[in-house]
Formats: structure tokens, sequence, C-alpha cells
């Protein structure tokens, strides 16, 4: 592989993200390794959109409709196994679930069937009508979270303890983020394939240029829906993950603020780029803590910065550091 | 259940749909003619709305709090316009999504820092405040009821404008063929801003209208302009006949929803779980009547291509 100046600085990153938590652990600051565990999960809703956004060409505004599924899968198998009420009696009877894989399988699961359904009603338009209408199906689950009263309703849901992954301490702050890390990590591995892979290619092929697509043989709405599902279900994890660091789950996590959020990461790192996430969830975190400190008002900087950039500086972070993206197929 | 009940959230449902319709004649305004999907149209409601609460705080009139709301809107989208917008309208529409997402973090936050968190008041003035009879022995707020022909006579004289006027001539032959308007000596980007500020001060006179009724705070705009981006995406987006058809479909269909689904529900459930049910499904009522139109029209009721 050749090292080009992006690829330095993708490994910088990971590494930086590796480094800084580990160091706040030898210096006992557990502060410091919520922030990077936050930044992690964050990147890993990115590293989701951005399959559907970079490498699809599909911008949804609708993604914390995936995230705040994820957070509610989590919430209510926690809510159950802690009250030690039965979800379900039949047809087996099951008290929910304190046990991460488990609950990322059905995050992910629940996730991936709402990206079936909102992508194949969504993709049947395109341009503006896309962004639109994946808004407002974000929005209608948003509404249905907050008038859903049996699971917490506007205030959300509260877990006392954090669940459990078989053989680790949850509860340990270096323990959870070296979860959320291997996790971005792998979808990191798997975005990169993805994109090289047949399917990926064919998916950007149908971003650029649909007709040709459709003339060797390819269904651009068979792969685009296919993208969307995978982009959904990445970001259904992301949101399990994120719920399970707050102990917390509430309508907030659907609502289109978010969506907004998971999209700035990808556009503050740069879009189409495999690390953009990486980068603009760090940034975004870093901002957050910096600029939060100085003033209540820090998104109105968070906002003119995100204008500046998309107005005159369209790589992003990765952009600005890295210099022009190579032409890509 | 009684009839006059009905009739009342028919009215309630044609007052939602007029403030709707003033919301998405701009948006759609917008998209027709230069192409540009804006989600800080939701900030120039909130601008009309803190604008009107302030010159009535400080004059105490109804009549020069709206003057000011069309005003304060106007000005705050053509300097929008002419600072940010403009530089969009070439650019792609993930672009104009980011940029415009930015402008709505600088004015919630900027609104929040100049009044605070806290909600502001505005209050109906007293000629307007109170119930009037109708044919049919119902009584209806007054107010309420002028929103709604506050509402028909605007979108009576904005098919006039577009359809009667020199400038509507140009806004049609806009959306038609950009170039050959250019080509033909009109000053299209003063065009651009002045549709932009139309748009912008009739967001800002729905916001003072509806401010009266609910109260006015930092975010009030971005539950209207979900609304309004279902309207006009049910529409046909470009289309202002759409705007006024998708408007009054979602204004009553959410306002029935609510009052009747829970009722509908208790005919087979018990009255708890029927209330809940009720308002779940309620809530994503015009979402699934958006969705139910898009299975059979791809691009709105009144939809060219998209």
């Amino acid at each position: 592989m050749m090292l080009t100046r992006e690829s330095l600085l993708n490994w910088a990153m990971i590494a930086a993200l590796l480094v800084v938590p580990l160091a706040a652990w030898s210096l006992d600051e557990p502060f410091i390794i919520t922030l990077a565990t936050k930044a992690a999960i964050l990147a890993l809703a990115g590293v989701g959109l951005n399959i559907a956004l970079g490498l699809g060409g599909l911008i949804s505004l609708g993604h914390a409709a995936f995230f705040g599924i994820g957070g509610y899968a989590m919430g209510i198998l926690a809510a159950h196994a802690q009250n030690y009420e039965p979800l379900f009696e039949w047809p087996f009877l099951f008290e929910g679930s304190n046990q991460m894989p488990l609950i990322w399988l059905v995050a992910v699961v629940f996730s991936a069937l709402a990206a079936l359904v909102i992508g194949a009603l969504s993709l049947r338009t395109s341009g503006v009508y896309f962004i639109m209408i994946t808004l407002a199906f974000g929005q209608m689950l948003y509404y249905f979270a907050i008038s859903w009263s049996a699971y917490g309703g506007e205030d959300g849901l509260s877990i006392w303890v954090r669940n459990e992954f078989p053989g680790l301490n949850t509860l340990d702050p270096i323990q959870f983020f070296a979860i959320a890390y291997v996790i971005l990590c792998l979808a990191l591995v798997f975005a990169a394939r993805l994109a090289r892979s047949p399917f990926g290619l064919a998916l950007a092929a149908a971003r650029q240029n649909e007709d040709r697509v459709q003339a060797v043989g390819l269904t651009p709405f068979v792969l685009r829906l296919t993208a969307f599902v995978i982009s959904g279900a990445i970001t259904g994890l992301a949101g399990a993950l994120f719920a399970d660091l707050n102990r917390f789950v509430s309508p907030t996590m659907l609502s289109w603020h978010t969506s907004g959020e998971i999209m700035i990461f990808v556009i503050l790192g740069g879009v189409g780029r495999l690390y953009g996430p990486v980068a603009g969830a760090a940034l975004y975190i870093l901002l957050e803590h910096l600029l939060g400190g100085i003033s209540d008002y820090w998104q109105i900087f968070l906002g003119v910065l995100l204008l500046l950039i998309v107005l005159f500086a369209r790589g992003g972070l990765i952009g600005a550091l890295a210099g022009r993206e190579k032409a890509h197929g | 259940m009684t009839y006059i009940l009905v009739l009342e959230q028919i009215l309630n449902g044609l007052q939602l749909g007029m403030m709707l319709f003033l919301m998405a004649a701009g948006l759609t305004l917008v998209f027709g003619v230069m192409g540009l999907i804006n989600l800080a149209h939701g900030s120039l409601y909130m601008v009309g709305a803190f604008a009107a609460a302030a010159v009535a705080g400080w004059t105490g009139s109804f009549l020069l709090a709206l003057i000011a709301s069309l005003a304060a809107a106007a000005a705050a989208g053509a300097l929008m316009e002419l600072v940010v917008i403009r530089r969009l309208y070439r650019r792609d529409h993930l672009d104009q999504v980011l940029a415009t997402f930015a402008l709505i973090l600088i004015f919630s936050e900027g609104t929040r820092w100049l009044f605070g968190s806290f909600p502001l008041f505005l209050d109906v003035p007293s000629y307007l405040s109170g119930p009037v009879s109708l044919p049919g022995g119902i009584q209806y707020p007054l107010y309420r009821l002028t929103i709604i022909l506050i509402g028909l006579a605007i979108a009576a004289g904005l098919f006039l404008l577009i359809a009667r006027t020199r400038i509507g001539i140009q806004i049609r032959a806009g959306e038609a063929d950009r170039e050959m308007i250019a080509a033909l000596g009109v000053d299209i980007s003063k065009l651009y801003t002045l549709v932009f500020a139309l748009g912008a001060a009739l967001a800002g006179l729905a916001g003072a209208l509806v401010g009266a009724i609910q109260s006015v705070q930092v975010g009030m705009g971005e539950p209207v302009l979900i609304l309004a981006f279902v309207v006009i995406v049910i529409g046909g987006i470009g289309s202002i006949k759409g705007a006024l058809a998708g408007a009054l479909l979602v204004g009553m269909t959410d306002t029935l929803g609510g009052v009747f689904l829970p009722q509908l529900f208790a005919v087979f459930m018990d009255p708890a779980s029927a209330a809940s049910a009720g308002a779940s499904l309620a809530s994503m009522l015009i979402y699934i009547l958006m969705a139910a139109i898009l299975l059979v029209r791809p691009s709105g009721l009144y939809g060219g291509s998209a």
C-alpha cells in the first residue's frame, strides 16, 4: 500500500484517539477518557452515515432515527432486565437483557429493518425530496418516542448500571473505551473493504452516473437501498453504545438536530473520506469542550465554522491537511 | 361528540393549515425559483415572532408588532440571501443543507444570547380576543378566525401576484428558464433577493401570528419547518397551489387525528390505552399520509419533475 499524506494522517488520527485516553488513564483523568469514548462512538455513527452519504451520495437527514432506535434498543432491553419485567412471554419468556452483545444485535437488526422500510419509501424519490422525506421519517419516530409513555415518553429512560460485556468491567472508563474503539476500528476496516468491493464500486458508479450503471445491468435502487440499510445498521450500533455511555436514552437522540450533528461530523472531517468522521467527531468534541468552556453560546462559533468550511474549504479538515482527494473510481 | 365539536376542530385544522401555508409558500417559491433547499426558513419564523414580541412590548400595539415581524423577517431574509444564500445556488443540495443548518445554529444561539432562554409572551389584543358566534351556533375564538382570514387573504394575494403582475411573470419565467430570463435583461440576482425576502416576510408573519397563541421561544420554528417540509413534499415542490393543498391536508389531518383518533380507539379499547395509542398514532399520522401520497405520486400532488 502506498503511503499517501492522507493515509499517514489517518494512521496518526486513529493512533491519537488511542494514545490520548491511554495517557489520561495513566494520569487518572477519567473525564478525558469519557470524552474520547464519546468521540469514538460519534465517529462510528458518522462512519455509518458516510456509507450512505459519501459512497452512495444519499443525503439522509434522518439518521437520528437509526441512532435513536439503537439507543432505545439498549434502553428497553436494559430497563426490562433491571426491573425483572418480562418484555414478552410468547413464544418464550424474555426478561430483557443487560448483555451488550445481545443488545447490539437487537440494535443492529431493528435499525436495519427501519432503514429498509424508510429507505424503500424514500428512495422512490431523489434529490431534495429524499432529504426532506428522510428528515420527516426521522421526525415521525421522534414524535412517536415522545408520545410513547410506556418507555419514558419525553423524559426518556435511565439505566442504573451500565450493561455488561463478557470478561470486561464496563464500569471502568478505559475498558468501555476499549470496546468502543475496537468497534470503531472494525467498522473502519469494514467500510474500507466495502468501498473497494464490487458492491462499493457499483454504488459509487450509481452516484456518478445512474444511466450507465443501469446500462450494464445493475439496479441503482437495490444498490442504494442496500447501502442505506448497512449505513443505518452501523449508526444504530453507535446509538446503542452512545446510550450505554450515558446510561440514558431520550427522544433527543431521535431529533433532527442529532441527524444534523452526525452529518456535521462527516463534513467537518471531509465528505467521502474514510476517516472523515473520525476527524470530524474528534474536532466536534474538542470544540464543544474548549468553546463550551468559554461561552454558553458556543454553537454560534460552530455554526460560523461550519459555514466557512462549506463555503470556502469543501474538503473539510482532512482536505485542509492532506490536500486534494485523489481521483477515485 | 357533537357536530359543533367537529366543526370547531375543522376550523382549528383550517387555522393550522393557513399557518403552514404561510411557511410553505416561501419554501416552495425559493425552491422553485432558485432550486435551493433552505433549512433556515424556521429561523425566519422565529425572527418574526421575536420582533413582534419586542415591538409589542415597547409600543403595546399589535398592528405595529405584525408590521415589525414582516419587516424584520424580510430584512433578515434579504441579509441572509446577500451574505450566504447566493453563494449556494450553484452548489449541490448537500452544501445547501449544511450551510443553512449552520445558519440555524447561528440564528438560534444568537437569539438566545440576545433574548435569553425564557419564552416571551405576545398577547392577543383586546379587540381580537374573546369568542365570536358563527352561524350554526358555534362559539369560536375571534383571533383564530382572524388568522384564517389573514391566511386566505395572503393566499389570494400571492396567486394574484404570481398570475397577474410583472414580478409574477418574472418569477414564473425564473422557474422555467433561468438563463433565458437573464438574457432578456431581468436583473436575476435582484429578483432572487426579492423572492427570498418575500418568503421570509411570510414566514415572519406566521411566526408573529402563532406567537400570540403559543409562546415565543428559541427553536419554535423547527417543528413548523418540518411540518412545512411535509406540506411541500405532499403538494409538490415548487408549486404554490400544491403548498396550499398540502397545507390544508396536513393541518386537517394533524388536528382531526389528534382529537378523534383517541376517541375512535376508545370504541374497542379501554380508555387509558386508547388515549395513549391514539396519541401515538396521531403524532405519526401526517407522516403516514405523506408516505401514502408518495407511493402513489412520488413527486407530490402538483409536482412536475423534481
